[in-house]
């Protein structure tokens, strides 16, 4: 057991998933002796070698579009985007293939592949570096969307990932990648996908988060708890499909609840989940859902960057809302 | 100044369009009779394809993209590709399928909208038909990429038309190719057309080929209406993928005889004039010359094989005609290796509105 980063807990999936299944291939730009530009791949291609840790061309629709292939033919693929904001032409690859080669050869074929990419604003990056993308990957059928909030959760969920039969969209929190510690035991356990965690335990108001937004939740459950309102946090974890049982069971006990996003508001997640509160839990809402998101803009140079996530200010401003609605 | 590169592209063509010998013919060849399961192929293949646009112009299918002048590549792969090779096709290639063992009513049913047309349980490894422009090639360079890290002596051999060639993914897949010199051929089927646009719109390059030049890897042209040329150009490219030797592009020059699909009319964008003078390309009559002046072929033999291509394409039919339609639940089978339990209540939606449809037309 060690305490580690989020980034190195990456790592150290990737490590474990590759010693114990030589078909786990990583690949991307700068993955090999660089050791990715986050180091999520650091010294994995000395330890394994150039083949099964590849430098591509700098090309994100061929990583993509490889990894299907690969996938295919036998291997386990974990194809590395360097940033969100470059994983949108590599979208074509994973609507048009890996989300339907299962289904449409009638499962003659899969493709039990892992795309890899840092997602989020908070860390200062350059323009097209800050993105969150989620539900446009959430959006496409036959692949699942996981998103670590915690060293021990991206260790867990990632080896889940690489053992998954079909592909997996594995974004990572840039924002938690150094943030903090944890202790993780290198044990090859996975965590379980399709899957929401209780982060924290409340009866007021239900805060359901993911990633960086766990933070801004749980500091703004700090903040209710000192006026008496005990919030429950709820770490989504899986963003598709999504775990609705352990939502609406949250819901349907505290009866108020805030979602919160660092993405647009629009036809985002966050929309999402309020709509299926609103259709599955209507009569235990005692006030209406809130959603809590980045602005329907775009996503701002650094300077504004702060201003266009959500905080634990804006998050205890909705679920004061919610918990004041007459 | 610096001397990058200079090149000259090879052209291989063994017989003229009246079926002559152009060239010394290549070892395989050398025995006509041993070219006639290839003729035979191509026969059916035209059979079936004429079969196809009727089935489409009677309800029978949906939209078809019709392989009328390709005979000759499709059959010159089918001949080469060993069968644990892997096919990455576009949607024009059910005559390479059927060659590699694969039932021709799977392409019915494929035109017939049923995704059991991209089963093939006779040529597992292979992929399914390809929309999607060029979206195959990466997927081919992952396969080679598979083929070589295992050490397996094994070709991704991926198809494309000329339209193909000006996407992004087209020029990654043969760099990446080249990159790490994969086991991979690629085959542009340069029919001259990208449903309405001409080549010489499609891009300046002088040949579809050279593009390869840039990817520092081998390329040829070959004549695509003459089934030795195909044979020997892509058994060469195969052979030298096979043994490590590094991927190849090859354009075959054909003409699309036919519509884009049966959605479209050519008549709109290319002159009868030039139509007609194309059928003097063509590859079956072509190879059937030949077979004629080598006293491999009679009419006799032409008039018994016309009658069992007939026979054989209208059991196709019989077997997609006698698939059952699929069921709606097959939308949610095969989405996921295990469904997650969040779609069930959308499998539950679904049965629920199904029952209510038949009692609604019951009523």
């Amino acid at each position: 057991m060690s305490s580690i980063t989020l980034v190195e807990a990456v790592n150290l999936a990737l490590s474990r998933a590759m010693e114990d299944d030589d078909r786990v291939v990583v690949l991307g730009e700068d993955v090999g002796i660089n050791g990715g530009v986050f180091r999520a791949t650091a010294g994995l291609q000395q330890r394994f070698g150039a083949e099964r840790v590849a430098d591509t061309p700098l090309a994100e629709g061929l990583i993509a579009g490889m990894a299907v292939g690969m996938a295919a033919e036998g291997l386990r693929p974990v194809a590395e985007i360097q940033f969100a904001g470059f994983a949108y032409t590599a979208i074509d690859q994973i609507l048009n293939h890996a989300g339907r080669l299962r289904h449409r050869t009638q499962g003659r074929l899969s493709c039990p592949m892992v795309l890899r990419t840092p997602c989020g604003a908070g860390i200062h990056a350059p323009e097209h570096h800050s993105e969150s993308p989620e539900a446009m990957f959430a959006h496409i059928p036959g692949i699942r969307v996981v998103y670590p909030s915690s060293p021990a959760k991206a260790y867990g969920l990632l080896l889940a990932s690489i053992a998954d039969p079909d592909p997996v969209v594995f974004l990572e929190p840039s924002r938690l990648y150094r943030r903090f510690k944890e202790e993780v035991e290198d044990d090859g356990e996975p965590l379980p996908v399709d899957q929401a965690f209780i982060a924290r335990e409340g009866t007021d108001v239900t805060l359901v988060a993911w990633g960086a937004m766990l933070y801004e939740s749980l500091k703004a459950a700090d903040e209710l708890a000192g006026d008496g309102h005990f919030a429950e946090v709820i770490d989504l974890a899986t963003l598709k499909p999504i775990d609705y049982d352990t939502v609406l069971e949250s819901v349907k006990k505290t009866g108020r609840c805030v979602v919160v996003s660092e993405a647009p508001r629009t036809a985002s997640l966050a929309s999402e989940i309020s709509a299926n509160i609103s259709e599955r839990a209507l009569l235990s809402l005692l006030a209406p859902v809130e959603r809590v998101t980045a602005w329907d803009t775009v996503t701002p140079m650094f300077r504004l960057e702060e201003r266009y996530m959500p905080n634990a200010a804006r998050i205890v401003g909705a679920a004061r809302k919610v918990l004041e609605y007459q | 100044m610096t001397v990058a590169a200079t090149f000259e592209i090879r052209f291989t063509r063994y017989l003229d369009p009246t079926g002559r010998e152009a060239a010394p013919l290549p070892s395989f060849a050398a025995d006509a009779r041993a070219l006639l399961p290839d003729y035979r192929a191509m026969v059916f293949m035209r059979a079936l394809d004429a079969k196809a646009i009727a089935m489409q112009r009677t309800g029978q299918i949906g939209t078809y993209a019709s392989t009328l002048g390709k005979e000759a590549i499709d059959a010159g792969i089918g001949a080469v590709l060993a069968p644990n090779d892997v096919l990455l096709p576009s949607y024009r290639e059910s005559g390479i399928l059927m060659l590699r063992g694969v039932s021709p009513h799977r392409t019915l049913l494929y035109w017939g909208g049923d995704e059991r047309g991209n089963v093939f349980p006779e040529s597992p490894h292979d992929f399914p038909f390809n929309v999607p422009i060029a979206s195959q090639m990466p997927h081919a360079a992952g396969v080679a990429y598979a083929m070589k890290l295992r050490r397996e002596p094994r070709v991704a051999l991926a198809m494309c038309g000329d339209g193909a060639t000006s996407k992004g993914d087209f020029y990654e897949a043969i760099n990446a190719a080249g990159a790490w010199k994969l086991p991979m051929v690629v085959v542009v089927v340069n029919n001259q057309y990208a449903i309405s646009v001409p080549r010489r719109m499609q891009s300046a390059a002088q040949t579809l080929a050279q593009k390869a030049i840039a990817a520092g890897i081998a390329c040829e042209q070959v004549d695509g209406n003459d089934l030795i040329a195909v044979r020997d150009a892509v058994g060469r490219a195969v052979e030298l993928a096979r043994t490590g030797r590094g991927p190849t592009l090859l354009e075959a020059l054909t003409y699309r005889l036919s519509d884009h699909t049966t959605a479209d009319d050519a008549t709109r964008y290319r002159s009868a004039d030039e139509l007609k003078e194309q059928w003097k390309e063509e590859p079956i009559l072509r190879l059937r010359s030949w077979l004629h002046a080598k006293g491999a072929w009679s009419p006799t033999d032409e008039q018994a094989l016309a009658k069992d291509a007939q026979m054989h394409v209208q059991k196709m039919v019989q077997a997609y005609l006698d698939t059952p339609p699929p069921g709606s639940e097959q939308m949610f089978e095969h989405l996921y290796a295990r469904l997650p339990r969040q779609y069930q209540s959308q499998v539950a939606e679904l049965t629920q509105q199904e029952e209510r449809d038949v009692e609604h037309h019951a009523g």
